[in-house]
């Protein structure tokens, strides 16, 4: 199968209706084709009905939809089983929810590592938790080029270590971990591993068997799917373990005065009505993803990165976070032009119909290791082209001109 | 409203004159305000003389709409108390989100104010405006609990 942008971006009407509007903010949100959009439709004036409640032909079909929903979760992730497959609102939610039951053990001399590129959704919770249990929460450092430090991974995993939190893919820097150093350590000592893959998903399926880990969150809305959905993986033999995180319908097996008797994995994690059509819309968009020619895409994707970094690399008003080359990291470019806040910088592009984050991209740790409050940030999906990366430029330099 | 109406001269004008940048020794009153959408943070010391603000120093890391708003500060607000200040903020928020007139003010007005009319329309923006008003009033209430 050949890839080919143009065509690509003309499955997705908001791209395709407005040939001057530049999306490069996809590490926030990516845009839904139309095979996904009429998913939605489809599903919500046919389908519509609580599920795995009713036995009425209707609720049948909806549980049907969304038991299907779970399986393309399955498949994308290439999980072992499909009650392995939770779904949460979005990552944030995947997190606190694990965060929440996984902590319910923690002791407080217990340790959880997390690092200094993590996502506020990954840092948080962590300091929540660590609050409530009295565990202490370790940070990995960054190295001299914005990655995480795994070389300092055996100062912080020791024997007291339960859980290494870490992301899969750096949301400012672009940066992608070494998940097999980082499983390789927490094994050592007998800890568990959650990866935040909100931004690694966006870019082809997962291999959660091969990554050999014990968690894994992501979300729909950045994997050209619904807002209000996402998935929380977790290895059958620990979710089974795990308590609820929170608690309702739906997630019961029995409840009476005395006590409450808790449903199997996976709804005993989705108490209440699970967000339906959401989670349809992501099977759909998951379907639509392993369609894709994802090797051919990743390499237009860097290609697309390389020239970026390359031309931002000969400004002499430009610094870069993070690393500047392309190994080993994903199509996420964050730079500061000097003398000018990101959120004025962002403003002006937007000018000229270009759409990027600027601000602290809720990774505050990250940016304060950097010495700095806040960049501007562009992230490209697969049908972005050429023309994105000669808009930016253009408007970069508008800006200078404009702001100066 | 395009970003040259939005960043006029007067804006960067206002934004580079930085009035009222600093510390002072031994203020009455302090305040430390982040936007939490941006990370966009203001300073503001202020000292009080029979509630009014006697002098005030702010320091600023942020954007120029929210620099040029703690100039604005800087320039015009020693004098006031803080229900003025109150009142002034509440105008010009309404200038923002309405589109209304720019505040008057309790004297002659601050006709710096005017130059973020442009700011209309443009929600996100809002909060680094306001921001230094903000920080100001937790400051003048900070130094008048001190008093």
């Amino acid at each position: 199968m050949s890839f080919d942008p143009a065509a690509l971006r003309r499955q997705f009407p908001l791209l395709a209706g407005d040939a001057r509007l530049h999306y490069l903010d996809n590490a926030s949100t990516a845009q839904m084709p139309q095979a996904v959009l009429e998913r939605l439709v489809s599903h919500e004036t046919r389908t519509r009905a609580n599920v795995q409640r009713g036995s009425y032909a209707l609720a049948e079909r909806a549980s049907e939809a969304y038991a299907g929903a779970r399986e393309r979760a399955r498949r994308f992730l290439n999980a072992a089983r499909a009650e392995e497959v939770v779904f949460t609102s979005g990552t944030t939610a995947s997190i606190n929810i694990f965060a929440q039951a996984f902590g319910a053990r923690l002791a407080p001399a217990d340790e959880i590592v997390i690092s200094a590129a993590e996502h506020h959704s990954n840092f948080v919770p962590w300091q929540l938790l660590r609050d409530r249990s009295g565990a202490r929460l370790r940070m990995l450092p960054l190295t001299r080029d914005g990655r995480i430090d795994l070389a300092r991974l055996a100062d912080f995993v020791t024997a007291r270590c339960r859980l290494i939190a870490i992301t899969h893919c750096s949301n400012v820097t672009g940066a992608l971990t070494d998940i097999a150093a980082v499983r390789r350590a927490a094994r050592a000592v007998g800890a568990r591993v959650l990866v935040d893959g909100a931004q690694a998903a966006q870019h082809g399926a997962v291999d959660v068997q091969a990554l050999d880990v014990d968690a894994y969150a992501f979300s729909g809305h950045k994997c050209f799917g619904p807002n209000g959905v996402g998935v929380l993986w977790v290895r059958a033999e620990l979710l089974e373990t795990l308590p609820p995180a929170f608690a309702g319908g739906g997630m019961v097996a029995r409840v009476s005065l005395e006590q409450t008797s808790f449903a199997d994995p996976p709804t005993r994690f989705e108490a209440g009505t699970p967000p339906i059509a959401q989670a349809v819309g992501l099977g759909a968009a998951l379907d639509w993803m392993m369609a894709l020619p994802w090797v051919e895409i990743r390499a237009h994707e860097e290609r697309l990165a390389r020239r970026l970094l390359g031309a931002l690399g000969e400004m002499e008003d430009v610094s870069i976070l993070g690393p500047r080359d392309t190994q080993a990291r994903l199509p996420i470019v964050a730079f500061n032009l000097r003398d000018v806040h990101p959120h004025d910088l962002a403003q002006v592009l937007g000018d000229y119909g270009l759409c990027l984050r600027g601000g602290h991209h809720c990774a505050q740790p990250l940016h304060a290791a950097f010495g700095l409050e806040a960049s501007t940030r562009a992230s490209f999906a697969p049908y972005n082209d050429d023309a994105d990366v000669d808009a930016l430029l253009e408007g970069l330099a508008a800006a200078r001109r404009i702001l100066r | 409203m395009s970003a040259q109406e939005l960043y006029q001269e007067a804006i960067k004008a206002l934004a580079a004159a930085g009035t009222g940048h600093g510390r002072l020794d031994a203020p009455d009153g302090r305040a430390l305000l982040d936007n939490p959408l941006c990370g966009d943070r203001v300073e503001i010391e202020v000292k009080l003389s029979a509630g009014r603000i006697a002098a005030l120093a702010h320091r600023v890391k942020g954007c120029l709409l929210c620099r040029a708003a703690a100039a604005a500060i800087g320039q015009r607000a020693t004098g006031a108390s803080a229900e003025e200040i109150e009142r002034l903020a509440a105008q010009l928020a309404e200038m923002l989100e309405r589109s209304g007139p720019p505040p008057a003010g309790w004297d002659s007005g601050w006709p710096e104010l005017a130059a973020f009319a442009p700011v209309h329309g443009h929600r996100s923006r809002y909060g680094c405006v306001l921001l230094p008003f903000k920080s100001l009033l937790v400051a003048l209430r900070a130094g008048s609990a001190g008093c």
